[in-house]
């Protein structure tokens, strides 16, 4: 059984109601509206936006990766994926994908897992765990409240035997996924 | 928006430094992952054993477990999956992160040998003994919606179970990290589908873990959510805390260079 991964959507960019331009290595969060599509556009091709959600009216409620993939039952976030919180309700849903499998087991990279990956002499480099407690810092979160994260364009195969690692985005530039709020949502990029 | 040769020069070398840790990590270690222990192995002194619990099935169990001592993770009856997270004693902000385990091993695939990772590069767990290797690092736990579609009624589940745990540890719902669950065999297919593979779960498998720093834990005997068993039944869970002493080779400490450095960091 083959899986639908890519759908390419009918909204049209220009009609946008508000665009973002996010410099590499910074971070962005917003509120998104139930209702509300949001588009993240891999300028470049083969990005990594690691992407968390939160619950506007309740911080306590996020993305759980867990949860996700448990109401899926399979092991990337495609076309049609409900994202689902740790309270196991949908925050919201992928609607359209032009970028390929994304990951959502390897999560964000810290100055402290770098050091354990590749070597000690990494510790003092930018990691994407410090964007997301600088960000979620402005919501009166804490790194408590970083929890394992979506990947959008980042391409990470779990194999058969459990082997686990980072290869080539399949990601062009322009490429995109969209996904539509289910309730009052705060995305964190 | 094209690369300068400068940035296309540093991609090169990460690169290639990244190709060369994943061919150390996944396979061409020093030395290769040690065997599954036989199911009636790696037998307890009654003088090294501290305490013993059974959880019943459905229910969970919280506590302390100081540095050196281990838990012992017996699925007597085989029916049993035991849902694990735990924070550091000392400073629960620092908590068990699945995502930095498998990724930081090159693997989703834990086993004895392998260790499991806090959030701050450092190690919780060093899966001492290990007679399935069939575990899940990335699907979790069920929750009273998972149960009721399933078992068509309102049955204990693991969510519920962290709750009430990680709240008697003086800690919050917000508190709860996403589990690593043993004696649950959960494979991907080459489409990343997830399989259930029961043959790799049997009665008498147990687990060890010990603890490389003073840890809170909460643990949950509840049927993962692709247990295909159709009734809701899981066996009693026992719980069996030991200490002794770690050996000058021991192997989640010397196995690879990443544990190597997890545990430069943890007694840093």
């Amino acid at each position: 059984m083959s899986v639908i991964i890519c759908a390419p959507s009918k909204l049209d960019p220009a009609k946008a109601a508000q665009t973002f331009d996010i410099p590499a290595k910074k971070p962005w969060s917003a509120l998104v509206r139930k209702g509300q599509t949001l588009r993240i556009v891999d300028s470049r091709g083969q990005q990594a936006v690691d992407t968390l959600f939160y619950n506007a009216a309740d911080f306590s409620e996020r993305y759980s990766a867990n949860d996700t993939l448990r109401e899926q039952g399979s092991a990337y976030v495609v076309m049609g994926t409900k994202l689902v919180s740790n309270e196991g309700r949908v925050m919201a849903r992928i609607v359209a994908n032009t970028g390929g499998a994304h990951d959502t087991s390897a999560g964000a990279c810290s100055c402290e897992s770098n050091t354990v990956r590749f070597g000690h002499h990494v510790k003092y480099q930018h990691a994407c765990r410090e964007n997301f407690v600088l960000e979620v810092s402005k919501y009166g979160m804490s790194k408590r409240d970083v929890v394992p994260n979506i990947n959008f364009f980042m391409n990470v195969p779990v194999e058969p035997d459990g082997k686990l690692a980072i290869v080539d985005g399949e990601s062009k530039p322009g490429d995109y996924v969209e996904l539509v709020a289910e309730i009052e949502l705060v995305p964190v990029v | 928006m094209s690369l300068t040769d400068e940035q296309k020069a540093e991609i090169a070398v990460n690169r290639a430094n990244y190709e060369k840790l994943k061919t150390a990590g996944q396979g061409v270690s020093p030395r290769a992952l040690p065997a599954l222990t036989p199911r009636d192995g790696a037998a307890l002194s009654p003088s090294d054993v501290l305490a013993r619990e059974t959880i019943p099935g459905g229910w969970y169990w919280y506590g302390k477990v100081l540095r050196g001592e281990t838990l012992r993770l017996l699925n007597a009856d085989g029916r049993s999956s035991a849902s694990v997270i735990a924070w550091n004693a000392q400073d629960v902000s620092e908590r068990i992160n699945h995502a930095d385990t498998v990724k930081v091993q090159w693997s989703a695939a834990l086993r004895a040998g392998r260790v499991i990772l806090s959030d701050m590069g450092k190690v919780i767990f060093s899966i001492t003994q290990d007679t399935s290797g069939a575990h899940d690092a990335l699907v979790g736990g069920s929750n009273a919606a998972s149960n009721a579609r399933k078992y068509g009624g309102d049955f204990r589940n693991t969510r519920d179970n962290f709750i009430l745990a990680a709240t008697k540890l003086g800690l919050t719902r917000a508190d709860i990290p996403l589990p690593v669950t043993f004696f649950a065999p959960v494979e991907t297919d080459a489409d990343g589908k997830f399989v259930w593979n029961e043959a790799k779960r049997a009665k008498n498998d147990f687990v060890d873990l010990r603890a490389e720093q003073d840890v809170l834990v909460a643990i949950s005997n509840c049927p993962h959510p692709f247990d295909p068993a159709p009734d809701y039944a899981p066996g009693p869970l026992d719980l069996i805390r030991y200490r002794l002493p770690v050996a000058a080779d021991d192997f989640c400490r010397s196995g690879s260079a990443e544990s190597v450095r997890a545990f430069e960091n943890t007694f840093a």
